[in-house]
């Protein structure tokens, strides 16, 4: 059954990025619903009630989140994380060029339900022309008197302003935004105090990813039962997966939160190129622990709820593919180079237990090393766990430890060939 | 005399109106990348006619350039072609694909051409893992995306370069 | 306003604290030392260097009822949180239990160290922190004796690169702690120190022309915990075991901060004893545990030849040197012989130590004594000056300091810093000067006035204060209208305790006047000046 496209409908509706064909299409109709018929901490209760999770990776229930930010502190802010970074992630990026307004709308329903009259959209540097097409589209916006001061005739006023990062993945991480944002170092802050007390320039703030607001003007428009008649009770709505690496079809797949990775790799990324066997699969792109891809994986259903009975997490959703010409080895010396050019140096067992972990697969990856280092290797990320100031390091460690632990072989195989990997 | 606020007065004016005035520091980041823009790459006179404009110190601008990786304190080439070999990009042939490229610009990674016109770096997932292998190009106005890319296309965008003035 | 109390159990250990204090202060009161790098006392925790993890468990509360919930022996049923918490950043709560000694604590302590010392280079035999360094004391207590880590392996930085004249950074030896960087940006408003590039190139920096451009720099070696950050002046001066302490007090302003002079007896003095180095001495009444570079470094006059080094009398028109013994007799004698004529006059600049000694012998003789007024303040001070046992550490909300005629960063760089930061715990701070100065941006009222009208300044505020309003000369009958005076004036005089700070910039009738800004106030204001 070929359901419409509820973040990617651009799919469905050519130049949807158009401001005229959004507002044929009722964009914009939420927004304005929210903001002449509701009050504030309704639409907080309308979001909440539709259990919609956070889309950046980290699932927490977004209208809780609202929830917390602090009445009695003020200005309020909403930033928007359009950070994407992590490895075989890619939806948000797909969103703000096909259906920005729907976007942006989000971002706009999410301001007013916290009463933010300013909001910042932080994408990473890489995303440059994204950004200025953005401020363009903003401008568009503010000539059609959707944002500005005094919004449907209201009191209600908002601005929206893009901040582009330079090169950081670790900025993807909430509390470092806000401190890149700031013009500091993007190094995370310690939690709490949580944005929603203290956040931007120390004012309650709220961050959400772009995929997360997307869905917002959806659920106002046709309320939190309609949004939770798909995915699954603990994991309602669709979810965008990035399907990535050894298979035919990458790309963004818009399916609903309970779909199985069999349906998502076999059916819409067409199985794996030359005939090959899968492998593995990494579920939440680099911050993910392997999955040994047998048939009770394969028929596991991607919500946040299932993928831990396979020892890992589900995460920004971001599966990467793996096959059988792929040697686990070369895999998490790909991971562990990633995280230990990204650690942001601000902790001990991050800072220099990634970059003792790139030594030593480095050397494993040259032939000069023995069946101690492996275990060496692991004891290295082990010593890493329950240690580090957020997330980074904490999940960095997950492909060494499962690599080690689900495949032995391949690393018995390198250090026996004692001599450079290809 | 403050090259940068001659120069650009009103695009700073617009930058800073998008922070609350008492947080001048904020625009620190959109003020490197203007720097970038006029000098090519942030220069020490740079720095110093920033934290005149925020009024912030000059190790607060300063320490940001090392600290980013699209900051860059020294001249690279005039086009910096940034491949990304992550994983995901690993997986679809990006390292092959980057080292045929410097094999055919006869530089390694890291390296400039001998006529300053190109720089090729590696670089983190650039977020489009299903267009590998890919590039971005960084100069001194921007970046921009080539995706779906082989050696082929990727040295007939060379050469346009190489016969533009 | 009396503050909670909070009782916790550290290793079977009870304790009870202030609500608010972290593990690791908590632990101090019950005699346990939780290891630490990047946490100081005087400054705010950033949970970075991960070294003070440690168990910590709370009791459990029932949803439902809001009761703790209870083991069948009645004790509090305790949940632990399966991962180590960093004590410096967690604020203790009632009942909650933390284990300092567990295997997984030792286990996480030795994880830690073992990290440090991955990449941080064997300097010891050469580094000048050797044998008072953190570093070296809690490998010994807590770390592994031997490195897994290839030595070939290990991150190289910049070594030994000036930072200005004054500092020496070693990029190798940091630890990355960031109490350099908090300490500057953080306790004396001098960012001219940060951190750059990411990961294991974590590395200090500084962009300031001269680098590492503040007065209070020499402080950050003091604090730092490894030999990453060291002075030029004591650079491989002597070994801290071969020194000895010698208490001592500054006299380079009117602060007085307590030092320490390390000393040792040295060959190539020819057998003498030099000062190798000043150091800060706690004394939280006064400088709390900082100096100022100036104390710090500008010791060396000590060693000139042209000091006077031994007593000298006066034989038949000519000064010869003569024992101490000899010499004491000679003053006694002239002393005694003066009796009630004896006039001792001095400066301010002296210790009260040296002034209590000074008074006691020179009245025990019937003499009188005088405090020199054109320096240190003088006969105002003691009059009006801050009574024994005040401590600007307690000054804060409700409390009101005024600077007039003094740039106090300049003429008294610790008292800068205390100013400020009682104006940061909101003590009302007004700064009255002819000139913008580093005070400004914590004051709550900033007065400028000419060079030459501290004088008609006062007086103006004086006036703000007062009932009738005698005639005045022209000048001060405008300064007093004007809207900024008066609410200056009205703050001040609000205050529950108030300091008058006046500086050498306004020595005369200013101090006269400040005298008589006191009588307006529910308490007198004690002044403490220049």
């Amino acid at each position: 059954m070929k359901r419409p496209y509820l973040l990617l409908r651009h799919r469905d509706i050519p130049d949807l990025n158009d401001l005229a064909v959004y507002r044929q299409h009722g964009g914009f109709e939420a927004f304005r619903k929210a903001v002449t018929t509701l009050q504030p901490n309704e639409v907080v209760e309308m979001v909440k009630a539709s259990g919609l999770r956070g889309r950046g990776g980290a699932g927490f229930p977004t209208g809780l989140k609202w929830s917390f930010i602090d009445n009695k502190n003020w200005p309020h802010y909403v930033v928007a994380n359009a950070d994407e970074s992590e490895p075989g992630t890619f939806k948000d990026r797909e969103i703000m060029e096909g259906n920005p307004f729907q976007f942006l709308e989000g971002l706009m329903i999410a301001s007013y339900a916290v009463q933010a009259n300013v909001a910042y959209i932080y994408l990473r540097g890489e995303f440059w022309q994204l950004a200025h097409q953005l401020d363009r589209r903003i401008q568009q916006l503010h000539s059609a008197a959707l944002l500005g001061d005094r919004l449907f005739g209201t009191e209600y006023s908002l601005r929206i302003y893009t901040h582009l990062g330079a090169g950081a993945y670790i900025c993807g991480e909430e509390t470092a935004l806000l401190e890149s944002l700031e013009g500091k170092l993007g190094q995370p802050r310690l939690r709490p105090p949580f944005p929603p007390a203290v956040g931007l320039f120390g004012k309650p703030t709220i961050v959400n990813n772009v995929e997360t607001l997307a869905n917002v003007p959806l659920i106002i428009e046709r309320g939190a039962e309609w949004y939770r008649s798909f995915g699954t009770e603990k994991s309602p709505g669709v979810k965008i997966f990035c399907l990535s690496g050894r298979v035919n079809r990458p790309g963004n797949y818009e399916l609903p939160l309970g779909t199985t990775f069999r349906e998502l790799i076999f059916e819409h990324g067409k199985g794996i190129p030359d005939g090959k066997q899968i492998k593995a699969i990494m579920a939440a792109g680099a911050s993910s622990a392997l999955i040994v891809a047998d048939q009770r994986a394969l028929d596991t259903p991607m919500d946040y709820e299932s993928v831990p009975s396979l020892g890992a997490q589900l995460g920004s959703a971001s599966i990467i593919v793996i096959d059988e010409t792929v040697s686990m080895d070369w895999l998490i010396r790909k991971t562990i180079h990633f995280f230990q050019h990204e650690s942001c140096g601000k902790c001990t067992p991050c800072r220099e237990g990634t970059y003792w972990m790139k030594h030593i697969i480095d050397r494993i990856h040259r032939g000069e090393a023995s069946q101690n280092d492996v275990e060496l290797l692991y004891d290295v990320a082990s010593q890493m766990r329950g240690k580090c100031l957020c997330a980074l390091g904490e999940f960095s460690i997950e492909a060494v430890l499962s690599a080690i632990e689900r495949f032995p072989q391949d690393f018995e195989a390198r250090v026996a060939q004692r001599e450079p990997a290809l | 005399m403050n090259h940068l606020l001659e120069k650009y007065a009103s695009e700073i004016e617009t930058t800073l109106a998008k922070y609350p005035p008492d947080q001048k520091r904020a625009a620190a980041m959109p003020l490197l990348y203007l720097a970038q823009r006029e000098y090519g790459y942030v220069t020490k006179q740079a720095l110093l006619e920033i934290s005149e404009i925020l009024d912030v110190p000059s190790t607060e601008v300063g320490q940001l350039v090392g600290f980013y990786t699209l900051y860059h304190d020294e001249p690279g080439g005039k086009y910096r072609i940034q491949v990304c070999t992550d994983l995901p990009c690993a997986l679809r042939g990006a390292e092959e694909f980057l080292e045929q490229l410097c094999e055919n610009l006869g530089i390694q990674v890291g390296e400039t051409t001998a006529d300053g016109l190109i720089t090729i770096e590696k670089v983190m997932c650039l977020a489009g893992c299903d267009r590998a292998p890919l590039f971005q190009v960084q100069t001194a106005e921007g970046i921009t995306y080539h995706e779906n890319q082989s050696v082929e296309s990727a040295m007939k965008l060379v050469r346009t370069w190489q016969s533009t003035p | 306003m009396t503050t909670k109390m909070i009782t916790l159990t550290i290793d079977g250990i009870q304790v009870t604290v202030p609500e608010g204090t972290n593990i690791v202060d908590a632990a101090k009161k019950a005699g346990i030392d939780i290891p630490v790098f990047c946490y100081h006392p005087k400054m705010h925790p950033v949970g970075m260097c991960r070294m003070c993890l440690v168990e910590v468990g709370r009791p459990v509360i029932d949803r439902a009822t809001g009761e703790f919930v209870r083991n069948e022996d009645g004790s509090l049923k305790i949940q632990f949180n399966p991962k180590l918490e960093t004590g410096c950043t967690t604020p203790v709560s009632e009942g909650m239990v933390v284990i300092n000694t567990s295997d997984k604590v030792k286990r996480g302590r030795k994880d830690i160290l073992e990290f440090l010392l991955t990449s941080h280079p064997l300097d010891c035999p050469i580094c000048d922190k050797g044998g008072e360094c953190p570093l070296q004391d809690l490998t010994m207590a807590h770390g592994p004796g031997t490195s897994r880590f290839l030595f070939d392996e290990k991150k190289h930085l910049l070594k030994h690169t000036p930072l200005g004249e004054l500092i020496y950074l070693d990029q190798e030896r940091c630890i990355q702690c960031g109490r350099c960087v908090r300490f500057q940006d953080e306790l004396v408003d001098d960012p001219v120190i940060g951190f750059s590039q990411r990961g294991r190139s974590l590395q200090i920096v500084t962009f300031s022309e001269p680098g590492f451009d503040s007065i209070f720099s020499g402080n950050t070696t003091d604090i730092c915990p490894v030999g990453a950050l060291t002075t030029a002046d004591f650079r491989f001066g002597a070994r801290p075991w071969e020194l000895n302490a010698a208490a001592s007090i500054c006299h380079q302003c009117p602060v007085g901060c307590n030092l320490t002079l390390n000393v040792r007896r040295e060959a190539a003095a020819g057998g003498k004893v030099v000062i190798k180095r000043v150091m800060p001495r706690q004394n939280e009444w006064v400088n709390e545990i900082w100096i100022c570079d100036k104390g710090r470094f500008g010791y060396h006059y000590t060693e000139s030849t042209e000091r006077l080094t031994q007593p000298l009398v006066r034989k038949g028109g000519e000064l010869s040197p003569v024992s101490w013994e000899e010499a004491l007799e000679v003053v006694a004698e002239r002393f005694r012989q003066a009796g009630e004529n004896l006039l001792s006059v001095a400066g301010g600049r002296l210790s009260n130590e040296d002034f209590f000694n000074l008074r006691k012998l020179t009245e025990g003789i019937g003499g009188r004594t005088a405090l020199y007024t054109q320096m240190g303040g003088g006969d105002l001070v003691a009059l009006a000056g801050m009574p024994q046992g005040s401590n600007l550490g307690e000054l804060g909300k409700g409390d009101a300091i005024l600077v007039i005629a003094s740039d106090l960063h300049q003429e008294a760089p610790i008292w800068w810093l205390r100013v400020k930061q009682a104006a940061e715990r909101g003590a009302t701070l007004i700064v009255a000067l002819p000139r913008p100065n580093r005070l400004d941006k914590f004051a709550q009222h900033v007065l400028r006035y000419r060079y030459g009208e501290e004088s008609g300044l006062i007086l103006a505020m004086i006036n703000a204060l007062s009932a009738k309003r005698p005639e005045l000369p022209g000048k001060v009958n405008a300064l007093w209208r004007e809207a900024e005076v008066q609410i200056a004036a009205k703050a001040f005089a609000e205050a529950q305790n108030a300091v008058i700070f006046f500086g050498s910039e306004g020595v005369g009738l200013a101090k006269g006047l400040a005298y008589r800004l006191r009588k307006p106030l529910p308490r007198p204001a004690p002044t403490c000046s220049r």
